[in-house]
């Protein structure tokens, strides 16, 4: 039987505003590498949030007019980016002691696998991967208050990335605490996976089809 | 009266001994002392084990003096990345050692060797194939691992502004790796945009106190490379 499609997935902006619409005022952020990066987009100005990247900014801005580019003000991306009123910068010590002393809200990684127990595998897509680029992702994993990922639901080749074990190398154990699909936003608890939203159309047979781990619904 | 000025980057290396650490600051290409990079590698010392915090991109700087066969083993958080070539090309033929650390547990390490404080215990990668080998131990129901104080023989350093006793103050986000690889050295060289006569930089916007200055070079390097 063919399934009759009438469910739209997020495209990466739609998803990156979801995720903006839960984060409330008053936390400090920090958004990675990809997709995560966009959702600073869509969090409204007058909405207080203070993010911060690793390499020494708290209150960074959005990037800068094309014209307006200081070229000693950059993101740990390399992007460059501006600073909103309330700023500060750090050296990367305090950077990093901020982020290993459970001092931020809230971190947005990317991921290539998540797991029911909150396992998460963002880094390495094999053991024999002998040179690596891990960059601060393994301090914000152990160290930040919740980590939300947001990532496609399945891998170009229709994979499940939500697991019941990771079996790429781990970034951290049981640090995630929600995850963001184009499909679903699904909590991690003590019992596994929770759907907590779907896209409009979207079941929960369909969306578990496509998911390796169980899912509950709340 | 205490003067840490030299007159020329040649001078403000000299001495730097093959199989040294040297400590290289910076992040993306800004705060990065280029100059001095540049002058390491007209020094000439060999089989060094640098600390930076990529494994070098394009063909300058930390690339090069990998390519040139200086760098024994590189410490550094991102190895294999957008534009590592001379590295991976090196690390291929096994003509170099790679540790390859959390950027926090990097830091964090020369903060402990700046600090005289000679392991620590962290979260960050317990649990996880970066902690095979190392010690762990559990507190208040967590686990962490043992890390280690990672001192420098030698630090790099770029500053905006400094005077002749070597206090420091950082241009934005040109702040990032400087000041705690100042401070975890033995032979610290800064390279600094501006000098600024004693008593002119505000006290309060000194990041980097004088005590952990050795040599202080005048280099008007200007901006960062533009990124594309």
């Amino acid at each position: 039987m063919v399934e009759t499609v009438t469910w739209q997935p997020l495209d990466r902006d739609a998803l990156a505003a979801r995720l903006a619409r839960d984060i409330p005022e008053g936390w400090s952020v920090n958004l990675g590498i990809g997709i995560p990066t966009l959702v600073g987009n869509f969090v409204p100005p007058e909405r207080e949030v203070i993010f911060h990247s690793e390499n020494g900014i708290l209150g960074m801005g959005p990037a800068p007019a094309p014209d307006k580019v200081n070229r000693w003000l950059i993101n740990a991306s390399s992007q460059y980016v501006t600073l909103r009123p309330g700023a500060s910068y750090m050296s990367h010590s305090d950077s990093f002691a901020l982020v290993r002393g459970g001092h931020l809200d809230l971190c947005v990684l990317g991921a290539f696998q998540v797991a029911e127990n909150g396992d998460l595998a963002n880094w390495a897509r094999s053991d024999d991967d002998n040179a690596p680029a891990i960059g601060g992702a393994m301090d914000l994993a152990a160290g930040a208050k919740r980590i939300w990922v947001v990532m496609e639901h399945n891998t170009r080749s229709g994979d499940a990335r939500l697991l019941r074990r990771c079996t790429y190398p781990l970034t951290a154990k049981g640090c995630v605490t929600r995850v963001y699909t184009e499909l679903a936003v699904i909590d991690v608890t003590p019992a596994g996976f929770a759907v907590i939203d779907m896209v409009p159309g979207l079941t929960i047979e369909a969306l578990q089809e496509r998911t390796d781990a169980p899912l509950a619904l709340p | 009266m205490i003067d840490k000025s030299v007159r020329s980057v040649a001078e403000a290396l000299a001495g730097i001994k093959d199989g040294a650490t040297v400590l290289i600051a910076g992040f993306a290409q800004v705060g990065e002392p280029r100059a001095l990079i540049d002058g390491l590698i007209e020094q000439g010392a060999r089989d060094l084990t640098v600390v930076h915090n990529t494994a070098g991109r394009g063909r300058e700087g930390v690339a090069r003096l990998i390519g040139e066969g200086r760098v024994r083993k590189i410490v550094c958080s991102f190895a294999r990345s957008r534009g590592s070539v001379i590295f991976e090309e090196v690390f291929a033929r096994g003509g170099i050692e790679l540790e390859i650390l959390p950027q926090g547990t990097m830091a964090e390490r020369m903060r402990a060797a700046a600090a005289g404080i000679p392991a620590f215990y962290t979260a960050t990668a317990a649990g996880t194939k970066l902690a095979e080998g190392k010690e762990s131990r559990v507190f208040n129901g967590r686990e962490y691992i043992l890390e280690h104080a990672l001192p420098g023989d030698v630090a790099l350093v770029e500053a905006w502004r400094a005077d002749r006793w070597g206090n420091l103050v950082y241009r934005d986000a040109g702040r990032n790796f400087n000041p705690v690889m100042a401070a975890a050295a033995t032979l610290t060289i800064v390279q600094t945009q501006h000098m600024a006569e004693l008593g002119e930089l505000p006290p309060e916007e000194i990041a980097t106190p004088g005590i952990y200055v050795d040599r202080l070079v005048h280099v008007a390097a200007g901006d960062p490379p533009l990124k594309n």
